[in-house]
């Protein structure tokens, strides 16, 4: 029960659909004393994940993410973020077994679906029994707390302000001091969205399938890229409006009946029907179309969500949104147009928050010591 | 972020066919005296409308005078019913494929003799680009309607004038469309329309709607991405390749994920988690099939989880959807509706149309036609000149869109009078006129189906025995026989083509052929051993009692198909009984009070056994009338009756009197004019008023309103209770609004409903198997009511667990 005691290393894993997004508090006030009583495999880890930047092949450290000189449970040290997809799992595992991790009693604390569905495996092959924690619990918890410390001096939540004009778009730090209630809308290989009224109060209001995995699936199949990063940069140089019909392709400009713009997409991959336009397009158009596609359904899905439970502030987080500021201001400016200005997309720097909670806050501690037998 | 009824452009062929498969005279019927023309044209099938006025004869009845001496005379019927000729109006819509529209349009031109229309109304993405050739070809100006205007006043128009109109889809039941009954206020609703885009729109009132939201993906989505992922060009092929395929290799589930279900979230381990979560690799190929079925299901959800969002943002609970998406195709309304299901959890309903594809036309020409206010008419959906639901569908009837080519057709009758609820109907949302839906039981459905083909043969030769003048009346039989026979074996592959399938849909199907083929009313005249063929000793009996049920639904056993010849007209029929309506009423007056009512209820029972082999009963009538009527009550089963609630009933007539009761009458001759009007005069002389409900229009030997007035006259002349209450009022005759031999009451003549609120009705009697037994036997009023039929059908008899001849007698009083 006193998290004074916990041991070192501190990890927090979440195991995604299609990332492991992994957090690790290097303590960084270690006295001579406790340098003295460290064992070897316990050095070589932190040495190991803080002198790399990556990790074999796939693992990545996102050092512009780090969290620097940060009290946790009474410790200072740095928090670092590392990420790797999750079909390395196994060599993941396979790695805990070859640095016995297990001789060194530390709590595995885990979320994420991959935490239920690998935990069987961290247990025969590696001999680590995982903490699992409930992944909205994580959520939840994890917003708030990053929140709360800040990202290195600054605001740690942040909207657009004129998201559709790239001249006068300005990326504005938000003050979460009134956080509920709040829709969280959580977008991973899939998406969930969270209406949370309280610290403890919160409910999943609904889910899609067509999430960051369906981006990346898709732009895999249309275009051969083969890594999110190409995905999306193949996106920064397309024109969907190729792709996609518009409301003035259908109408010749505006559709007043409706109160339709020409610009808004009448029929997303609509131009696609015919074959000529399907010749006419680039790989590029095809990734930026899938962009624009999903990313307004979740905008949308998202908004009429918000008006279901009457919620006016939105905060899009996951890993779907990392390096991905086109998504983030179509969401913003979406967001806005169709609410009308009632409806505020907000974002966080750290898009891979929920990690965190699970093994940092103090409450979360605890009951991993319990569960550890401390 | 939607668009409306275009359904997607592009790469259907855009070459012109000249050429039409069938003989366009079938398709474009009744063009002579075409006019308000409009057109739907969409991404690849052209939607056209217009209104005709339909030439047919009619049975028209005719009293003849009767100065009052020459009533002895009683080998002459009371009355004549003579064919006349009659206009009535139509509306006609034909589907076909954009490739015809050339065709289609010379064709029209050619044939469109008499016309003062000089405009066309168009609607639809493909109205712009085919304006110029509509233009040419028809010298007729074309006028732009908006599209999700038409779609609506469509969709309001077919939601209130067409039974079972809408539909769901139960995945796994044979067949797997369930339909809707009416119901009787149809807003609000939610309208989805899956375009190339999707439009959703909130329709509250008859003019009032409005688009509340949208979404890019849709069914250009699924079209231009699969074209694009699977190098399959056509919507249809894309759907047929999507049907075959599995998603579970494309998509990552929950499971894939988690290892199993997510439990405290109750998200069961099939669930699709991420879309295409699985193709995010480079060294795997997938199949077309299994990308084409993960896309449908990404489409269909994500529509699904629109609507449901939508419908409770609004506290909508109906959804209809509508678009080429779903626009016969099975696959797609599964996945729609597993959506829905799975994202209200059961509280909103996916329902869809058996005429969607029509709907934008309907609206093109209700906005062109609004002079002539079709609003303030009843249609009716006309069986005969209608192709069932999937007539076309690829998916379904491969073979049957080979034999129908590409045309669709959907024709509308303009009722005489406007139809509206019975006032007394319990809950008429939950009001199911019909006992057995055939769709559902399949047995049923085959004995039925069998009754009616082997049916046919007597009905077409009294088709033609009912116009003895007429120099093509047996051609036009043989057409009409051709016609109703088709009709059956579409039914037989398809019960669900014209909605539910059911003893009523059959017979009304058959009177709409008759009426086609200009048979009004086949039972108006035949001249002995025409009607029906003689039959030798040895006949199997079968085919004759299928055949007397389908005719007039009666039944078994050698001797009593011996008197199923229905050679005896109606007018015939009237004049017998007539005579001995006296004689039956003293011989009632007679008896003690108690005694008396019995032999009321034995009367209305006896006389409705009269449908089934009048021939032999009228014969012992004309000799001895009333010892043929004491025949008939002997044929009835002995109380206990198969449904006996008779002492209820005395119980209750030992009380105070009925304000009014409304009477439902059955048969023509012996039943309405001995069993009803000694029944109705007891009500009257016991205070109560009476309306007696005849049918409008004729349909097998069923008294007709027409008939029941001069019958209602003939027995004033002889009867001072029923000539009083006739002259005071106490006693009104009024139609149903309908010709069939079943009763749907929640389409009644308005001046009937008015009516019974006026009088405040406060009894309802039905009368006979079509009204009380095939329909209106689970019926719930908010009074007191009275069902009452024998069973001549040994089928229907066993089923009901009775025998030939039992005696349903069904009194109810609703629960307080």
């Amino acid at each position: 029960t006193n998290v004074e005691d916990a041991v070192f290393p501190w990890f927090g894993l979440d195991i995604g659909g299609t990332l492991v997004k992994l957090v690790y508090f290097e303590p960084k006030d270690i006295t001579a004393e406790e340098e003295e009583e460290e064992v070897e495999s316990l050095k070589s880890i932190r040495k190991y994940l803080t002198s790399n930047v990556a990790y074999g092949s796939t693992g990545i450290r996102d050092v512009h993410l780090e969290l620097k000189d940060l009290t946790l449970c009474g410790r200072k040290g740095n928090l670092h973020f590392i990420r790797f997809p999750t079909h390395d799992m196994p060599a993941f595992i396979q790695m805990g077994r070859d640095k016995n991790f297990s001789s060194l009693h530390t709590v595995f604390c885990a979320t994420g679906g991959g935490a239920y569905k690998f935990e069987q495996d961290f247990l025969t092959i590696g001999d680590l029994q995982l903490c699992k924690l409930d992944e909205l619990d994580c959520l939840i918890k994890g917003i708030l707390y990053i929140d709360s410390v800040g990202f290195n001096g600054r605001s740690q939540c942040y909207y657009f302000e004129n998201p559709a004009d790239s001249e006068k778009c300005q990326k504005l730090p938000f003050d979460l001091k009134n956080p509920y209630p709040l829709l969280l809308v959580n977008i991973g290989s899939g998406v969930s969205i969270l209406a949370v009224y309280s610290k403890d109060n919160y409910k999943r209001v609904t889910g899609t399938s067509l999430g960051g995995g369906t981006f990346f699936g898709l732009c895999c199949l249309l275009t051969g890229c083969t890594t999110f990063e190409e995905a999306l940069e193949m996106a920064s140089r397309g024109d969907s409006t190729k792709v996609d019909k518009l409301v003035r392709d259908i109408y010749g400009g505006d559709y007043e009946r409706f109160g339709l713009p020409g610009w808004a997409v009448a029929s997303s991959f609509g131009n696609m029907m015919s074959k000529e336009k399907r010749e006419a397009v680039s790989k590029e158009d095809l990734a930026r179309a899938t962009l624009i596609t999903i990313t307004n359904n979740i905008g949308s899905i998202a908004r009429m969500c918000a008006l279901n439970e009457n919620i006016n502030q939105v905060v899009f987080v996951g890993n779907f949104l990392r390096i991905n500021t086109i998504a983030m201001r179509l969401l913003a400016y979406a967001l806005d147009y169709w609410s009308k200005g009632q409806l505020k997309a907000l974002f966080s720097e750290h898009e891979v928050s929920r990690v965190i909670s699970c093994d940092m806050l103090p409450s979360q501690r605890a009951c991993c010591s319990c569960y550890a037998g401390i | 972020m939607a668009e409306c009824g275009a359904s997607g452009s592009g790469s259907s062929g855009d070459s012109l066919d000249k050429s039409i498969t069938l003989p366009p005279d079938e398709i474009f019927r009744n063009l002579e005296n075409a006019k308000r023309f409009a057109i739907d044209i969409g991404g690849s099938l052209t939607k056209l409308a217009y209104y005709s006025t339909v030439q047919h004869k009619v049975a028209k009845v005719r009293s003849f005078d009767y100065s009052g001496k020459d009533t002895e005379q009683d080998h002459e019927p009371p009355y004549e019913i003579s064919v006349q000729e009659e206009v009535t109006a139509r509306l006609h819509f034909v589907k076909f494929e954009n490739t015809y529209i050339e065709a289609c349009l010379d064709f029209i031109k050619d044939h469109l003799v008499n016309t003062e229309t000089k405009v066309i109304q168009a609607t639809g993405g493909g109205a712009y680009k085919f304006k110029d050739l509509i233009e040419e070809k028809l010298q007729l100006k074309v006028d732009k309607e908006d599209v999700m205007t038409c779609l609506i006043k469509g969709c309001n128009f077919v939601l209130k004038n067409i039974p079972h109109e809408a539909f769901v889809y139960q995945k796994d039941s044979d067949p797997e469309f369930r339909f809707q009954t009416n119901h009787p206020n149809i807003f609000p609703y939610l309208l989805v329309n899956i375009g190339s885009g999707v439009s959703i729109v909130k329709v509250e009132t008859e003019d009032r709607f409005e688009w509340i939201g949208g979404s890019s993906i849709g069914g250009g989505t699924f079209w231009g991405l699969g074209a694009l992922l699977t190098k399959t060009k056509k919507f249809d092929e894309l759907l047929q390749l999507a049907s075959r395929g599995q998603h579970t290799n494309v998509d990552m589930l929950v499971q894939d994920i988690y290892g199993g279900a997510h439990e405290t979230l109750g998200l069961s381990g099939n669930l699709i988690a991420s879309s295409f979560g699985k193709s995010a690799t480079a060294d795997q190929e997938f199949s077309k099939e299994d990308m084409a079925k993960s896309l449908l299901h990404m489409i269909s959800n994500d529509i699904g989880q629109l609507a449901c969002l939508y419908a409770r943002l609004h506290c909508l609970d109906r959804v209809y959807f509508g678009g080429f998406f779903i626009r016969g195709h099975p696959v797609t309304m599964r996945t729609i509706t597993y959506s829905i299901n799975f994202f209200s959890k059961g509280e909103v309903q996916a329902l869809f149309l058996r005429h969607e594809g029509y709907l934008g036309a309907i609206g093109a020409f209700l906005k062109g036609a609004e002079q002539d206010n079709p609003n303030q008419y009843s249609w009716g959906e006309n069986y005969a000149g209608s192709s069932g639901l999937m007539s076309s569908s690829p998916e379904l009837c491969p073979t049957q869109r080979a034999r129908s080519g590409t045309f669709d057709l959907l024709e509308m009758d303009r009722l005489e009078r406007p139809l509206v609820n019975l006032p007394l109907l319990l809950d008429p949302s939950s009001y199911v006129p019909d006992t057995v839906d055939l769709t559902d039981d399949a047995l049923a459905r085959k004995y039925w189906l069998t009754c009616f083909e082997e049916a046919l043969d007597g009905v077409v030769k009294r088709a033609v025995a009912s116009q003895p003048g007429s120099v093509d009346a047996a051609e036009r039989a043989e057409k009409f026989r051709q016609k109703y026979w088709n009709k059956l074996q579409t039914l037989r592959h398809q019960p669900f083509a014209y909605g539910t399938l059911t003893v009523r849909s059959l017979l009304d199907t058959r009177e709409h052929c008759l009426n086609e083929f200009n048979f009004p009313d086949p039972y108006s005249k035949s001249r002995p051993g025409e009607a029906s063929s003689p039959r030798s000793p040895g006949q199997p009996v079968s085919s004759i009692n299928c055949g007397s049920i389908a005719g007039s639904m009666v039944t078994t056993s050698a001797e009593q198909s011996r008197g199923s010849d229905e050679q005896l007209v109606k007018q015939k029929d009237n004049g017998v009984a007539l005579k001995c309506f006296q004689r039956v009423v003293s011989a009632l007056d007679a008896l003690d009070w108690e005694e008396r009512q019995l032999a009321l209820v034995k009367g209305l029972l006896a006389g409705n056994v009269f449908d089934w082999g009048a021939k032999a009963v009228s014969d012992v009538l004309e000799s001895d009338p009333q010892f043929g009527f004491e025949e008939a009550k002997k044929k009835l089963q002995e109380r206990p009756w198969l449904v006996d609630s008779y002492s209820k009933w005395l119980q209750r007539l030992k009380g105070p009197p009925h304000k009014c009761a409304l009477i439902f009458a059955d048969n023509s001759g012996v039943d309405v004019i001995l069993g009803v009007f000694p029944f109705v005069r007891e009500l009257l002389s016991r205070g109560t008023e009476v309306i007696l409900a005849c049918n409008s229009g004729p349909a097998l030997n069923d008294v007709t309103y027409s008939e029941s007035l001069i019958v209602a006259e003939r027995i004033a002349a002889m009867d001072p209770v029923i000539h009083s209450a006739l002259r005071e009022e106490r006693l009104l005759l009024v139609q149903t609004g309908s010709s069939s031999p079943c009763l749907d009451l929640s389409r009644l003549d308005k001046g009937l409903a008015v009516l019974v609120r006026e009088r405040g009705a406060d009894l309802v009697v039905i009368e006979g198997m079509g009204r009380a037994v095939h329909t209106n036997y689970h019926a719930a009023l908010c009074c007191e009511s009275l069902k009452l039929a024998v069973i001549k059908n040994s089928w229907l008899a066993e089923r009901l667990g009775g025998q030939l001849f039992s005696v349903i007698f069904k009194y109810e009083v609703p629960a307080e």
